[in-house]
């Protein structure tokens, strides 16, 4: 389980890191983003490369659950 | 999510149809939205600059962040974010405006001119997508600004009350404010403030809700294959070129003139079009949007949107100050030297933010 810690950062450098990591082929990803923008664009992006994605919100924050 | 291109679509189709409306009911020319020269003509009111021709307090913008804080607050999207490098934000956002004064618009006016019949647009808009791609390239090498953290909720509500305020100084123009007078320039040309107000607002709404922005969608069309906000930029096109078509068959009067000569608030220097675009959409890359999105953005709270616009209203006051600012004659000495030195400053912000992540 890859662990990405995307909030605070400016569009779209938050679905860059997904992209990036993605690229790592592991079963399991966790980003967590702090707003609703990021949480749509990487969601999008995931779902884009063939993943599935789970949303839990977490206070202010969003982390999203992804997998094959 | 094909929901959500069809809905990007539609809100680009309302957003054309406002701009082109906007110039029949009195704002100048291809110029129904921009929110460079709207910013630019606002700091004139304010005294920032004395270009006669171009002050006035632009109640699209002031509709715009009012509309997007409104809709952030009912949808619980309002978040007070801050503290991401706003030094550098502000600097970018001199140089952007300064860029988009070189061109004489934003990248949204740059699409409303090509709606226009404007030619001069299309080498702006070559310059505008090689700025983008510039910045693709440190986006891709890891380029960042860090991050923005929660900030109180009085920081991220002082943006949109100071819209209040401004409309306060509208309706009641006392004599500090400087208004252009009749047949100054563009500046006195402008809808009703009702009419602008309720445009701004609803732009505003449509923007936040679909996130437009103009350098996305080059930007995410290269990056990452994804099309949606592209599809928003060229429904806005389609339909401002569409709107304009009918507006003259209806009035007699064109709107659509296609050609390079004697387009309204534009001039025909193709190169400083092009590196005046070029310098707007690398910054507006480096920033994370365009100056649209920022509005939006610093109406939902973010305070490092609010700190960029404060740069580009700055920006816009030294274009007119220094004469930097570009005029239907065409570019000055001083703004290609501007327009140069904005192009090494953005290129070195974005080489001293590239981080080489082996662990992000």
């Amino acid at each position: 389980m890859k662990k990405i810690d995307a909030r605070g950062l400016s569009c779209p450098e938050p679905v860059i890191m997904t992209k990036n990591a993605l690229a790592s082929k592991e079963a399991a990803y966790e980003v967590l983003v702090d707003n609703v923008t990021a949480k749509e664009n990487v969601s999008r992006f995931a779902m884009h490369q063939g993943y599935q994605v789970q949303v839990k919100e977490q206070g202010d924050d969003f982390l999203l659950e992804i997998r094959k | 999510m094909k929901n959500e291109k069809t809905t990007i679509a539609a809100a680009g189709i309302i957003i054309g149809l406002i701009a082109a409306m906007l110039v029949f009911f009195g704002n100048p020319a291809n110029m129904g939205f921009c929110i460079a020269c709207f910013l630019r003509d606002t700091s004139g009111a304010l005294g920032l600059h004395n270009a006669a021709a171009v002050q006035y307090i632009r109640p699209e913008i002031i509709g715009l962040v009012l509309g997007a804080c409104a809709i952030s607050l009912a949808k619980k999207e309002f978040r007070p974010r801050g503290g991401s490098a706003p030094v550098t934000r502000f600097i970018l956002g001199v140089f952007v405006m300064i860029g988009c004064l070189m061109f004489l618009g934003c990248p949204f006016r740059m699409i409303l001119r090509l709606a226009g019949g404007d030619g001069n647009a299309i080498f702006g808009f070559i310059g505008f997508a090689l700025g983008i791609l510039a910045g693709v390239v440190f986006l891709k090498k890891g380029y960042t600004l860090k991050r923005s953290y929660k900030m109180p909720a009085l920081e991220g509500q002082l943006y949109p009350v100071l819209q209040i305020v401004f409309l306060i100084l509208l309706v009641a123009a006392p004599s500090f404010i400087h208004f252009s007078e009749a047949g100054a320039g563009p500046g006195a040309l402008h809808a009703s403030i009702v009419i602008s107000l309720v445009a701004g607002l609803i732009v505003g709404v449509l923007a936040q809700r679909t996130r437009l922005c103009m350098v996305g969608g080059i930007r995410d069309a290269v990056l990452f294959r994804e099309w949606k906000l592209l599809f928003g930029f060229l429904a806005i096109l389609v339909s401002a070129l569409v709107v304009n078509l009918i507006l003259g068959a209806v009035t007699g009067t064109a709107y659509f003139n296609p050609g390079f000569a004697g387009q309204p608030v534009a001039h025909t220097d193709g190169l400083w079009n092009a590196l005046g675009m070029f310098l707007a959409g690398f910054g507006c890359v480096l920033l994370g949007g365009c100056p649209l999105r920022q509005l939006v953005l610093a109406g939902e709270g973010n305070t490092d949107s609010a700190v960029t616009i404060f740069g580009l209203m700055v920006g816009a006051a030294f274009a007119h100050n220094f004469g930097l600012a570009s005029s239907a004659d065409g570019p000055t000495a001083n703004g290609k030297i501007a327009v140069i030195i904005g192009i090494v400053v953005a290129a070195v912000i974005a080489v001293s933010n590239t981080v080489r992540k082996s662990e992000a």
